[in-house]
Order: C-alpha cells, then structure tokens, then sequence
C-alpha cells in the first residue's frame, strides 16, 4: 500500500472512531468540531481536484458552499412562511439536487468565461464571480439579507435524521470517503492523466489531440458540484446560513487547507483541513486574535514549507 | 428621472471611479512590473485611512495629516517589500496569492489591536464640510469635488511619471524584460522595491480620501480589493490607462445601476417583483458586466502590449 493512501485511511479511521467516542462520553463539542472538520474537507477535497491537480487556482469556492446552503434555506423558508410555492420543499433530495445542480451549473457559466484565461487573471476573475453571488445574497432582503438566514428545520432523508448529530456526522463521513474516492479515481483515469497533463504542458496536451478546455471545464464542474454538496452538508450542520459564509477569505482559507496538506495529494486536503481547524481551535482558546499567528504561519509556510506538510513528510522518506 | 439626479449621480459615480482608480493603479503597476498579486493591497488602503485618522487628530488638520500620511505609507510598503514580498518574486502565483492572504490577515489584527475595534471617522475642516450648489436643485458637497480634483490630479501625475520621466522608463523597461533591464545596469531590486512603496502610498491615498464620508473601519479593505480586480482585469491587467478607463466604467455602471435599475424595473415589472429584482441586479451589475467584456475579450479592453 502507498505511504499516502496509509496516511488518508488512518485519518479517516481516526475521524470515524474519536468524535462518535468523544460524544458518547459526554464531550459534544468535539462532536461539532469535527463534523465542520469533515465538511470543509470535502470542499477542500473537491478544490484540490482544480488547484492541486488541474493547476487552476480557483480563488472561489467558498461560494459553492453558499450556493449549497442556500439550496437548503430557501426552499426550507418558502415551506414554512409560504411564497415561491414551486420552490418550497423540505425533501432532502430536492435540496441535494440544488445544491449540486446550481452549483454545477454557476459552474459552467463562470467556469466556461474564466477557464479561457490563465494565472492571475484566472485567480481574480474566480474571486470576482464569487464575489457576485456574495453579494447577490446580501441583497436578498426576503433571505435575511446580510444578517443570513435561519434554517428552520433539516432536509428530510429516508432513513436518517439529520437533526440527530451522530447520524449527520455520518453522513458527512460517509460523502468525505465518497468524495476521496472518486477525487482519487478520476486522478488515475485517461481523463485525469489530461487533467495532470495540461497542468504540466497544454501546448503539448493540445498538439495531442485532447481539448484541455473541455477537459478542465469538466473538472471545474465536478469539483462545483462536489463543493455544493458540502455546502447541502454545512446548512443542515449549522441550521444557518449567511453571505459571510462566502466572503472572499474564506476561499481564501480553503486554499489555504489545500496547500498546508499538500496539492495534488490524496490526503493533502484532509490532513490540511484538520491541521488548520485544530490549530485556529487551539489558538483561539488563548487569544481572540487568533488571526495573528495564523497570518504568520501562513506567511511562513508558503515561505519556508514548500509542497505542504505531505511535502515535508516526502522529502524524509 | 430628473436631469439634476443624474447629475449628481454622475459625479458620484466618478468619485468613486477615481477613488478606484487609486487602488487598482498600485495593482497593476505592482502586478505589471513586479509580476506579483497583491491581496494585501486592501490592507494599505485600510492602513491608509487608520494612519491618516490618527495623524489628523494629532495634528489637527485633515490635509496635513494626508501629507505626512503619504510617505508614512511609502515607507510601510518599503518595508513590506523587503520583509516578506521580495521572497516571492520568483514564487508561482498561488504562493504569492497565499503569502498575501497572510498579511492580510496580519493587518487586519495589527490595526485591530492599534486602533481597536470600532471605526474612526475623520473630521473634516469647516471650508471642506460644506456644500455649494450649482443649480437650484443641485447641491454638491465640496469634498466631494475635493476627492474627484484630487483623483485627477493624481492620474495625470502617473501618466507623465510612466510616460515621460526617467523612472517611468525604468519601469517600463522592468516591465518588458527584467532580465534584460537588469543587464543594462539598472538596479532592478531597487526599483521593485520603490514601486511597492508608491503603490503602497497611491492605495493608502484612496483610503485616506474615502475616510471622511465612510469611517476608517476593518475589513474596509477587502471589499475594494475585489472591485479593484474586476476594475484591472476589464481594462487589461497591467495597463495604466487600462486601470483608468475600468476604473471609470465600473464606478459609473455601479453608481448609476445602484440609483436607478430599480426605477427602470419598475417600469416593466411589478412593483414587488422589482423591489427583488432591482438590488439583486444592480449589486450583481459589475461583475455581469465583466463576464461580458471577458467573454469578447479575455485579456481585457486594453491589455499591455510587448508583453
């Protein structure tokens, strides 16, 4: 077995045992951390599949995660307080297929303009696009507008409650191995050795024959729609949802999670996700400007660490 | 729609296009010359305003404060440059993009534990805190006249600095071909680090002027920073007159769309659907627009040439 496939199912065996443990003995909150933990490592796994391997630095999926919660909050909203009646719904799978479905399809459309340019345009024209939809939210004053919107009650799925927490963490456990899986398989497919291949050399993937648009628009829709998912799993977890849910810096930190792991590994997003919410835990117990030496940090990894602590973790081996 | 509302929106809109052009001047220079992608440049914007807040208090005078605000800046981005910036030069985009998230993230703390947390406003001297009116029903506050004379000024200085100085030869020079400026014996590492610092002072500038109408506060600095990219990257990024032109567009579009999209929904939709519909659009108007000029145009409406 490869060392890092090691790595991702010892976390992954980690994450399924100690949070449900913490729980039982009474520890909640660990419970609650970890569920966010596993969440954001989904989005963060679906961003990997464009950063990492594609090489396309999408500086927007914090907007995904919007789109997906949102996808639970409204039609939960119209249900309850009337209006939109085509709209209202508290079908889990209805919400699901929102939450992918529109985050594929914003996907698509910015995905389709941005992907035809490169670097920094790329990077700026993802951050303004998701940007919109941020603010497209906020003046949504029927939704709570910038005060973000209650979600009065959870999807409704056959056969698990997500209002029971270990039940929810299940669930967003099960979609992160899913997620993984497929990141990973897609990565060993025809289709991902293009995906690598136009990251290295796209002149010589496209003398090749291949379409690199087409094959990196792919991917930047299924990594949308992935993202969207997480963002079904982030509205049913906090039972709220707001624009700041989308601010540009928590793309930002997303990014972040991917590059401290390691980009285009498999456990990089996983264990960059659990290193960044342990230690923004950690720290702000001691100050409630835990900003500050996460600022530093990140100055110093990109500084010192290149390649992410998988990287580190390779350079011993 | 009455002649005299338009008016004043215009002006508006203007003010706000040269407050951006502000901004997004600093990005594009610093972006085309030193290839780097600041996402700190918010933070000078911010710095900016704090600094100038606590010089006007000790000095007394608003546009004292701005003078001796404006080298203060220079020399913050200075040091920013040789700290941290100048590592990642050679660094790929992502590096860089990451390593100015951190300072951003720095700043925002710094000023939160110089400044505290609440925002400042800056009082403004009697002559400059006035209105006059030009017509019967067209009264324009002075400072905003200020702020607009101001932008202007400022944008034609840049223009002859880049065009027709020694320095905006160099710059030029740097910006074609680094490698090959270097050989010819100019001292590249110092002019890297003067651009980062007179793009740290045009930034800090911007906030300085907008300090009086909104208040210094955190976080003012990460909204304009997205507007100032979708301004460099509709007007080619890199290009001074690139920066100028976004920069008028997009405070015209979104003053303009702001004030009367709801009017004009009005007239075709229903009054409730409108109310939905007006804001909705009109804080989306920029961005749309953007997708638009990309689409025709990738590389933006002037895009720097011999690069």
């Amino acid at each position: 077995m490869r060392r890092s496939d090691l790595l991702t199912l010892t976390l992954l065996a980690l994450l399924a045992v100690l949070p449900p443990v913490f729980f039982c003995t009474g520890h909640p909150f660990y419970l609650d951390l970890a569920t966010r933990l596993v969440i954001l490592a989904i989005a963060a796994t679906s961003l990997n599949l464009v950063l990492g391997y594609g090489g396309m630095v999408s500086f927007g999926h914090a907007a995904y995660i919007g789109i997906g919660a949102y996808a639970v909050g409204i039609p939960v909203y119209h249900d309850l307080w009337g209006g939109a009646a085509w709209l209202a719904s508290t079908s889990g799978w209805v919400h699901l297929a929102l939450a992918m479905g529109l985050s594929a399809l914003f996907a698509l459309g910015t995905g389709a303009i941005s992907l035809r340019t490169r670097g920094v345009h790329f990077i700026m024209i993802t951050m303004a696009f998701a940007q919109m939809v941020y603010y497209l939210f906020v003046s949504l004053g029927t939704y709570g507008g910038d005060d973000g919107l209650v979600i009065e009650h959870r999807s409704r799925l056959p056969g698990i409650s997500l209002d029971n927490p270990l039940q929810l963490y299940g669930l967003c456990l099960a979609v992160l191995v899913a997620t993984i899986v497929i990141v990973r398989t897609i990565m060993r497919s025809r289709f991902g050795q293009v995906i690598k291949g136009a990251r290295g050399n796209e002149e010589r993937m496209a003398t090749l024959g291949y379409n690199t648009y087409a094959y990196r628009l792919t991917a930047f829709v299924i990594a949308g729609a992935i993202a969207g998912l997480s963002g079904f799993l982030m509205g049913n977890f906090t039972a709220f949802i707001s624009p700041e849910m989308m601010a540009w810096t928590r793309s930002g930190e997303l990014m972040f999670m991917v590059i401290l792991g390691g980009t285009a590994t498999t456990p990089g997003p996983l264990l960059g996700t659990l290193i960044f919410i342990v230690t923004e835990e950690l720290l702000s117990h001691y100050t409630r400007h835990w900003q500050l030496p996460f600022g530093l940090m990140l100055i110093g990894v990109v500084l010192f660490m290149r390649g992410g602590l998988t990287g580190a973790f390779r350079r011993r081996e | 729609m009455d002649f005299a509302l338009v008016f004043v929106q215009m002006l508006n809109g203007l003010q706000l296009g040269l407050l951006l052009f502000l901004v997004a001047s600093g990005l594009t220079l610093v972006f085309g010359i030193l290839d780097f992608v600041n996402l700190a440049h918010g933070s000078l914007y911010m710095l900016g305003a704090f600094v100038c807040a606590s010089l006007t208090f000790l000095t007394g005078n608003f546009l004292i404060a701005i003078a001796l605000a404006l080298p203060v800046m220079a020399v913050i981005g200075w040091g920013i440059e040789r700290v941290v910036v100048r590592q990642l030069y050679r660094r790929d985009h992502l590096d860089q993009v990451l390593g100015s998230f951190g300072l951003l993230l720095v700043f925002d703390v710094a000023v939160h534990l110089i400044w505290g947390p609440a925002g400042i406003a800056i009082p403004l001297p009697a002559w400059l805190d006035t209105h006059i009116g030009l017509a019967e029903d067209v009264v324009i506050p002075v400072y905003r006249l200020l702020i607009i004379g101001t932008g202007l000024a400022v944008a034609a200085l840049l223009f002859w600095l880049v065009h027709h100085t020694r320095f905006g030869m160099l710059i030029r020079a740097g910006a074609s071909d680094r490698t090959m400026a270097g050989a010819l014996g100019i001292d590249i590492t110092r002019l890297f680090t003067l651009v980062f610092a007179l793009g740290a002072a045009l930034a800090g500038l911007a906030g300085m002027l907008v300090a009086p109408i909104t208040e210094a506060s955190i976080g003012m600095g990460n909204s304009v920073i997205i507007t100032a990219f979708v301004v460099i990257v509709v007007g080619g990024i890199g290009s001074m007159k690139g920066a100028f032109i976004g920069a008028m567009i997009i405070g015209l579009i979104d003053t303009l769309g702001r004030s009367f999209i709801d009017d004009g929904f009005r007239l075709i939709m229903g009054t409730a659907a409108a109310e939905t519909a007006g804001p909705a659009v009109s804080a989306m108007l920029i961005y749309l627009l953007m997708a638009v000029i990309l689409a025709l145009r990738p590389q933006g409406l002037f895009p720097p040439s011999g690069r």
